[in-house]
């Protein structure tokens, strides 16, 4: 019988981030079965998932998909794009797509594009909630019927199951909605009967691009996966994979190095053994897939929590650079007794002070010797124009309030006029639970369009 | 006085997510390793990261010469009180851990 035998592709942690044009080369030459990239994760923050925009500019994302595209056709193998459009909800896939059909116009090609979408209806969810499909992951914010009713966008994280789906359409390019990093790449060896440890473990391992070699910005690696294990190797010639490299890779934005839970189960390396192949792969057998019952899908939602202003004074002052926190408590003072009883009332100020502790806060420990120090003031509020006015109200306190009474009044440094800039929304995420599905399809769907 | 990021090769620290934030610290070798695993006292690193000691979960990897530490965010990522998005500046607090001189006893 036939061995089973997959070959994918990877040509950068995300589309997006560099990678070396070379080692592409290296990567078509050794004629993959998929190419496949990550397009998104949580780790900008909530606005992406809120707002449902990718991080990244069109026309940069448009240059970089179109030279993969041309890849694709040349190639002629599936191109996959997990998390599209940074956060994978409706309208970053929409404008993935937008963006693809836009190239192939451009360049007279015609494509099969497949869709795949994860975006979820925050009634249907609380639904769920209600009924107890959801349950809490550690770590998760406590959540309410209305907290779900309030997001701007709610994502279930695709697994293996539904990129399965979209592959077996036979579209040229799969655009993918909300997926876990590692499906997008565990997906087609799974379906080829490959060893589903080792297909799990080696997307873990892949999804990063080159990072998991000692020479990360190449970008470019080469997955190959089969009954028993998996073989990594970096297709730029002077970047290695070495077994440490490989191993250490797991411990990266894991909160546990030897589990990653995923849609239906969890990958288990705690018994992995790693060898170099030769100087450049590793080869890794011994990871397992622990199958859990029921399947589960995590679910991600963003909603708004407010707006903001910030205002930045620059302290020289070198009394007040001494006294900054009786300072910024007699700002805060003053802030509080000026919006008592008024439309303002509940705008909040946050002072973070730059140079000081503006990172860590109250838990840094070590002394400023800045000659100046930055006032971030930011103000949050329910609407734009509230957040702006309390930056407004502020205005004169920020640029001349004295430490005492009766000194000659001070002068700060504004870098701008006006000095206050609206931040616009902030969002939340609000969502670490998972959901039970009893057909991984259940809340998804897959359009196909010819183009 | 000893720090953390003194003896050891590396520390980084990175979201896992936007409600988890882990923390790995690279040993040199397995005699480094040895050392510093018996240096750390969760209680002290807890009370260093202004987090409770039970929420702390510190795996030794053996194998890779880390130690790696994960808790829950401070404060969830992007929300008004969080600080710092991706969450990287944890490794440098972590790096200038005070650390009992082991000198110290003998001069």
């Amino acid at each position: 019988m036939e061995k089973k035998q997959t070959r994918i592709l990877v040509p950068a942690g995300a589309l997006g981030i560099s990678y070396s044009p070379e080692a592409l080369e290296w990567g078509l030459a050794q004629k993959p079965d998929l190419i496949a990239i990550d397009g998104g994760s949580t780790d900008s923050g909530p606005f992406y998932l809120g707002t449902g925009t990718s991080k990244y500019s069109r026309s940069a994302t448009k240059n970089d998909w179109s030279r993969l595209i041309k890849v694709q056709t040349r190639a002629q193998v599936p191109l996959l794009i997990g998390t599209a459009g940074t956060c994978g909800a409706n309208d970053a896939v929409d404008w993935m797509v937008d963006i693809t059909k836009e190239i192939c116009r451009e360049q007279g090609l015609h494509l099969r594009i497949a869709i795949l979408r994860s975006q979820q209806d925050p009634e249907l969810i609380a639904k769920a909630w209600c009924t107890g499909k959801l349950t809490a992951l550690p770590g998760a914010p406590a959540l309410t019927e209305d907290v779900i009713l309030s997001c701007q966008n709610i994502v279930a994280l695709a697994g293996v199951e539904q990129i399965q789906a979209a592959l077996a359409t036979n579209a040229d390019i799969i655009i993918a909605g909300r997926a876990t990093d590692t499906a997008v790449i565990a997906a087609l060896p799974i379906a080829q009967g490959c060893h589903q440890g080792a297909a799990w473990h080696g997307a873990k391992i892949a999804e990063c691009g080159a990072l998991a070699t000692n020479n990360p910005n190449t970008g470019v690696i080469l997955m190959d996966f089969d009954e028993e294990g998996f073989t990594i190797t970096p297709m730029d010639p002077n970047t290695q994979a070495t077994p440490y490299t490989v191993s250490a890779h797991m411990l990266y934005e894991n909160s546990d190095p030897h589990i990653l839970p995923e849609p239906g189960g969890y990958l288990d390396v705690s018994q992995a053994r790693y060898k170099p192949v030769n100087d450049r792969s590793v080869r890794v057998t011994g990871s397992q897939w622990k199958k859990t019952d029921p399947y589960t899908v995590k679910l991600e939602g963003a909603r708004l929590q407010g707006y903001q202003t910030v205002t930045l004074v620059l302290v020289r002052h070198s009394r007040y650079v001494e006294n900054i926190d009786l300072w910024t408590q007699k700002l805060s003072l003053q802030f509080k007794n000026k919006i008592q009883d008024t439309e303002l009332s509940d705008v909040a100020l946050d002072m973070r002070v730059v140079g000081k502790n503006a990172t860590l806060g109250s838990l840094e420990t070590r002394e400023s010797l800045a000659p100046e120090l930055g006032v971030l003031a930011i103000f949050t509020a329910k609407t734009q124009k509230q957040a702006r006015d309390a930056a407004r109200l502020l205005n004169p306190d920020l640029l001349h309030l004295p430490l005492t009474p009766d000194e000659p009044m001070p002068t700060f440094a504004f870098p701008f006029s006006p000095p206050e800039m609206d931040k616009g929304p902030i969002y939340e995420f609000c969502l670490h639970h998972v959901l039970a599905l009893r057909d991984p399809m259940e809340i998804f769907s897959i359009d196909v369009q010819d183009i | 006085m000893t720090i953390l990021g003194d003896l050891v090769r590396d520390i980084r620290s990175k979201n896992a997510g936007p409600f988890w934030l882990t923390i790995d610290i690279f040993c040199h070798d397995q005699l480094n390793y040895d050392h510093v695993k018996s240096m750390l006292d969760l209680i002290q690193i807890a009370h260093h990261l202004g987090c409770h000691v039970g929420t702390i979960q510190r795996f030794d990897l053996d194998d890779l010469h880390v130690i790696k530490l994960s808790l829950p965010r401070p404060a969830i990522q992007g929300t008004r009180l969080d600080r710092d998005m991706h969450g990287a500046s944890f490794a440098f607090l972590l790096s200038e851990l005070p650390l009992k001189n082991m000198n110290d006893s003998k001069s």
